[in-house]
């Protein structure tokens, strides 16, 4: 029975949120803010009992308790400081305090990330665009359209995007061929996204058919 | 003629077909056959040529709002998994979607008798998944020193003896998220551990590209390839129905592109005569 109230309670909000389709309204309006405001909340909950609690509440616990068997338990008190010197933005006369974690965060995003993106989404996607110059790159005849085909894609797909020159004679004809094949590439991504979208489609529409309305009929009329 | 054009253009129009679209097709018995792609077949070997006991470790990243595509990928790949007895390491990185992913692990490890701690483990969420996902090639313990049920991960049987991704066989991350790039660069670009994704279809073709670099050794894209999934390891589910219900919305797409099309032919024809 209790399944039941939950399962009709959701369908009302999937009819709700559905109810825009026909045009805005009240309904729509209000299972909108209920989606916001229970993921808000979610994400609340969740990121102090994952990540406040475990990394600071407890640790300074132990800390001030005396059953700290870590030297690192008094330092968290130092990101503390830092996560609290972000508020100083809400205050406009000390704002710029908060330059200092920001300065922090970005020094660290930074010094892990622009090695690793280097490395992984420009050196190595540009090995296999060359992959038939290089020995043992190519071996079929199969091989060999694919890894032509792909250079050419890549090589057009750029040339598009060079602006410092006329698109015209050699370089407008192969900047031409770029827009083919970024045409052809937004195709086959518009198709996943139709393809996508049906799927959730799908997926309430299963909820309302297989696990609302079937087993509700079932137990209000017994079939 | 504009009546007609107004009446065929009304939107409502085409929401009610693509709703009927998808609504018949539920009723209906779909063909039980998808053509599996070597993408996603590489995926099911991989785990299929697994020892068992060996470690799958799953980092699922997505939310309730993208279970319809996403859960039957975990689903077939835990049944494959627990079929062949593997263990299974799962994270869930999303914030919104840490209990959905719980349910999961918790449904098909019933399904198999599975035991927590012994065959499989639930680390839950931790924020900002880049340094998570650093982190963990150290350390499992280091972000994760509790599992999600706050158990001193030390003092669960399966992480006797697992360090980092060097104790696990391959990684696969289920993501509907900008996760699978993070994987990508701060996990496989760092540690250099086999990774596999299985990304919504709106993703899939942008990872198409790191398959054939071999920074991904799989990809399984969005509701067809969970359905392949299903196949592979023979049991039709959710993915397998929701590949007859795509096919029939997509014939009505197709054919409502046709019609459009012929109407603007033919409103340009009779214009010109």
């Amino acid at each position: 029975m209790e399944q039941h109230i939950v399962f009709t309670a959701a369908a009302l909000v999937t009819f709700a949120i559905f109810s825009f389709l026909y045009k805005d309204n009240p309904f729509y309006k209000f299972a909108e803010h209920l989606v916001v405001g229970v993921s808000a909340g979610y994400w609340i909950v969740i990121l102090y009992n994952t990540s406040l609690v475990p990394k600071l509440i407890e640790p300074l616990q132990r800390f001030f308790g005396g059953r700290s068997t870590s030297l690192l338990d008094p330092l968290v008190i130092i990101p503390a400081i830092l996560g609290i010197l972000m508020f100083t933005r809400f205050v406009p006369k000390i704002a710029w305090i908060s330059r200092i974690p920001i300065s922090y965060i970005l020094g660290i995003g930074s010094g892990a990330a622009i090695p690793l993106v280097l490395q992984t989404f420009v050196i190595q996607q540009i090995y296999p665009t060359m992959a038939m110059f290089l020995p043992g790159g190519a071996v079929t005849w199969w091989d060999w359209v694919t890894n032509i085909l792909i250079f050419a894609g890549v090589f057009c797909g750029l040339a598009y995007f060079y602006f410092s020159a006329r698109h015209e004679g050699a370089l407008g004809g192969v900047s031409k061929a770029g827009i083919w094949i970024l045409m052809i590439g937004f195709g086959a991504s518009f198709g996943y996204t139709v393809m996508s979208r049906v799927s959730l489609l799908y997926g309430r529409m299963d909820f309302l058919v297989n696990a609302w309305a079937r087993p509700l009929l079932g137990a209000l009329f017994g079939g | 003629m504009a009546d007609i054009k107004a009446m065929l253009f009304e939107r409502r129009l085409i929401y009610f077909l693509i709703f009927l679209s998808v609504l018949i097709p539920l009723f209906m018995e779909p063909p039980k056959t998808v053509r599996v792609t070597p993408e996603v077949e590489v995926v099911y070997d991989r785990i299929d040529s697994l020892k068992p006991g060996e470690i799958v470790m799953l980092a699922c990243e997505y939310d309730p709002s993208m279970s319809a595509e996403m859960s039957p990928m975990t689903i077939a790949v835990l049944r494959h998994c627990y079929r062949k007895n593997l263990r299974i390491l799962a994270t869930g990185l999303t914030s919104n979607g840490v209990s959905l992913i719980e349910s999961e692990l918790k449904q098909v490890a019933e399904e198999f008798g599975k035991v927590y701690g012994v065959d499989y483990v639930y680390l839950g969420y931790k924020p900002y998944p880049g340094i998570v996902i650093m982190a963990m090639g150290e350390d499992f313990r280091n972000p994760f020193p509790n599992d999600y049920y706050n158990t001193p991960v030390d003092e669960l049987p399966m992480m006797k003896g697992v360090k980092n991704y060097q104790n696990v066989a391959l990684v696969l991350t289920v993501n509907s998220t900008s996760g699978i790039d993070y994987w990508i660069t701060y996990g496989q670009g760092r540690y250099k551990f086999p990774l596999a994704a299985a990304a919504t279809a709106v993703m899939a073709p942008n990872y198409y590209n790191y398959l054939q670099s071999g920074q991904l050794f799989g990809l399984i894209g969005g509701l067809r390839g969970a359905a392949e999934y299903e196949q592979l390891i023979d049991t039709p589910g959710s993915a397998t129905r929701g590949m007859f219900v795509q096919s029939v919305t997509h014939m009505v797409i197709v054919g409502l592109i046709l019609v459009g099309n012929g109407i603007f032919v033919y409103g340009r024809l009779r214009k010109r005569s």
